[in-house]
């Protein structure tokens, strides 16, 4: 990295710094390239005696490169910012309390999108220096592994139930009554395991927070391990996010030589190794059981539950496995307390959810809130309407097996149980927006054809019926078809739906059913031949 | 599948032996075999069955059974054009088949030149600036066909750069 603790106890107080993203979606507009040249006019003017930072994003990604200057007032906010703005931002307005350039933004943490929003998860991301374990600390880091050592593991797993903590991979399993389970089990070798296989579309939380504050889930899988007397981790990484597996590495590596990881950690008589391992492209192993089988080194294929992975997980041992967001929201709850973050949210949604604001969204980008904010006020206020200048018509929320949404469901809040209501689910937070070219039988029958590719071939209602689907989906939006074909078609793809919702082994063939539906009750005319429309391709 | 050289199965048995005793051998194995040889070659299966104790059978099971792996050599640069719904929601539909038609080829294949491999791919992460592709490690974002051939042109010219 680019400044090391030692430079920062011999500066000034004040101590300059520039910041400039290393998160991928600020990368592929463009950060490397301004990263470049604020290191070669670092180099070049010495008398500037500032550092680069290379940090995690703070999630308003239409604002990236986003190039922030550290001020006595605060950080200073530049974008987006190309690489021949900045000699500009440097040499002539950085230090100067009189900011006049045309792409300052003003304080960062003052942005009215930035301000309103609630981060106790992502606090430190877009802050710190992700692999820095000393700036880590200084923002607030290890302070719940401390308090966490003071703790019996029966008084972990309980602060962490009182936190109302619920699984954000998105099945919302209570995380505390998960940890319940396995610290039951007899002492034997147990293992934590974090479903870092994000491999839904329109989520990336997981992806930036691994990327701008790995050291967090870190210190959540030690605390996790504590709690139910595990002393093995494991990461296990979607192989399409090279960047966030190059980071983890590094500060598992940072950890390790701080002595937070391996034996007798932080010199106590408690040991916990954590590694990461790859996984290679099956959307599938994001299922829990498939994970475990992937990472045992065998095909992703789905286990019947019975028995649980808390009961018999990782090569058959109790085994604890949450989503990065769960087990990063850990050192939160240790360090302020169950209490503290059950005081956010609403119903039996406690604390707060990273939302991701993605497809086509005038700003997107991360925004963490508590819960209950309606769709419509994410959407508007904070995505501010269609980034094609269209209008908006439909929506999709919970990756590839959420429901499509039209724009009367919008002001369902989020939460839970108000989204399982309206047949909806939540799921890790991603909202994917359409404009009003989209063709939603297109986007129904995509669901279908997704679900033959992904299927781990397991179970028939999964394997088979999503090839029916396509083909009876097919049938329905074909030209030549008749009413009566027509009207017989989708008497058989609800009937096929409900084979496998009902049929199937796990989430991926149980809710295929409900983008296809959802597609179908909100969106009928779409499913009408229509060769005069303006569809989309 | 295709297999490798004598050079290449030395790579393979060192690989190999690095990795076979940690727990779940399997997938960093094949990780490694492709980082390092840019795909699985037939002739590694023996050598992967008899280190980790299961048959053939079973390793060629796990590698069909991910996308991400390949038997075949793919082309000098491997794209990857992201397929999920946010991207759809960004035009992707249309941009595929124009990078298939700009390119000649059809997912899965590698162009006459040994160029290009065309792979599908479903998310990159990178949904707020959507359509995506990944060509190695390198993600770019809001993708259009004259931005791909920007990045194209400049795959091919860096070799060339003169000071």
């Amino acid at each position: 990295m680019n400044h090391s603790p030692s430079d920062d106890s011999s500066m000034p107080v004040a101590s300059r710094k520039i910041f400039v993203s290393l998160d991928t979606t600020a990368r592929s507009r463009g950060s490397d390239k301004v990263a470049k040249q604020v290191e070669s006019i670092l180099n070049s003017q010495p008398e500037l005696a500032a550092t680069l930072v290379r940090n995690g994003s703070r999630g308003m990604f239409w604002l990236e490169p986003l190039l922030e200057i550290n001020t006595p007032k605060g950080r200073v906010a530049y974008g987006p910012v190309k690489a021949q703005d900045v000699n500009d931002i440097i040499t002539l307005q950085c230090f100067d309390d009189a900011i006049e350039h045309p792409l300052c933004l003003g304080l960062t943490e003052e942005l009215p999108w930035f301000k309103s929003q609630q981060r106790l998860t992502f606090a430190r991301v877009g802050i710190i220096d992700p692999i820095d374990v000393d700036d880590y600390i200084s923002h607030g880091g290890f302070v719940g592994l401390t308090n966490a050592f003071a703790k019996t593991a029966q008084q972990l797993v309980d602060e962490v139930k009182d936190s109302g903590l619920r699984g954000r991979g998105g099945a919302a399993f209570p995380t505390g009554i998960k940890w319940q389970t396995v610290l039951n089990e007899p002492e034997q070798q147990k293992y934590i395991v974090c479903n870092a296989d994000e491999g839904d579309s329109g989520t990336f939380a997981d992806r930036m927070l691994m990327e701008g504050d790995p050291l967090v889930l870190v210190e959540g899988m030690i605390i996790a391990g504590l709690s139910v007397g595990a002393d093995q981790g494991y990461i296990y990484l979607r192989s399409e996010y090279p960047q966030a597996h190059d980071i983890l590495n590094k500060a598992i590596n940072n950890a390790k030589a701080a002595g937070y990881l391996g034996h007798n950690i932080c010199g106590t008589e408690h040991n916990f190794h954590l590694e990461v391992r790859l996984g290679a492209g099956a959307y599938i192993c994001g299922e829990e059981t498939s994970l475990l089988e992937s990472l045992e080194g065998k095909r992703g294929l789905v286990r019947a539950k019975p028995p649980l992975p808390a009961i018999e997980g990782l090569f058959g041992q109790p085994t604890v496995v949450n989503n990065v967001i769960s087990l990063a929201s850990v050192p939160y709850i240790l360090s302020h307390g169950g209490e503290s973050y059950r005081d956010f949210g609403m119903g039996r949604s406690r604390g707060t959810l990273p939302i991701q604001l993605a497809g086509n969204i005038a700003q997107g980008g991360l925004v963490e809130l508590a819960f209950g904010i309606s769709l419509n006020e994410l959407l508007q206020q904070y995505g501010n309407g269609c980034k094609s200048k269209r209008a908006m018509r439909s929506v999709q929320v919970g990756g590839p097996l959420g429901a499509y949404l039209p724009a009367d469901q919008w002001d369902t809040a989020l939460d839970y149980e108000e989204f399982a209501s309206i047949g909806a689910v939540l799921g890790h937070g991603g909202i994917v927006v359409f404009d009003d070219t989209v063709d939603m039988a297109a986007q129904a029958r995509f669901a279908m054809e997704f679900c033959e590719v992904e299927s781990c071939g397991k179970c028939t209602p999964c394997r088979i019926g999503a090839v029916r689907g396509v083909e009876v989906i097919d049938k329905i939006i074909n030209e030549k078809s008749n009413e009566q074909e027509r009207q017989d078609s989708v008497d058989l793809l609800h009937d096929l739906c409900d084979t496998m919702e009902f049929g199937s082994l796990c989430a991926m063939g149980g809710m295929t059913p409900f983008p296809v539906r959802s597609a179908l009750k909100y969106f009928p005319d779409d499913f009408l031949p229509q060769p005069s429309t303006q569809k989309a391709q | 599948m295709t297999a490798t050289n004598e050079q290449g199965l030395q790579q393979i048995a060192t690989i190999i032996e690095r990795n076979q005793t940690l727990p779940g051998a399997m997938l960093p194995i094949l990780h490694a075999i492709q980082n390092d040889l840019s795909f699985i070659p037939s002739n590694a299966l023996p050598l992967i069955a008899k280190a980790l104790n299961v048959s053939k059978a079973e390793v060629h099971g796990v590698i069909s059974f991910y996308h991400h792996f390949r038997t075949e050599e793919p082309g000098a640069h491997v794209i990857e054009i992201c397929r999920g719904e946010s991207c759809q929601a960004m035009g992707s539909r249309a941009l595929e088949e124009n990078i298939k038609q700009n390119l000649s080829i059809d997912y899965h294949q590698t162009s006459k030149d040994r160029q290009y491999t065309l792979e599908p791919v479903y998310c990159l992460g990178n949904c707020a600036c959507s359509p995506a592709i990944r060509i190695g490690d390198d993600i770019h974002g809001e993708l259009d066909l004259q931005k791909f051939e920007q990045i194209i042109a400049s795959l091919n010219t860096y070799s060339l750069e003169l000071k």
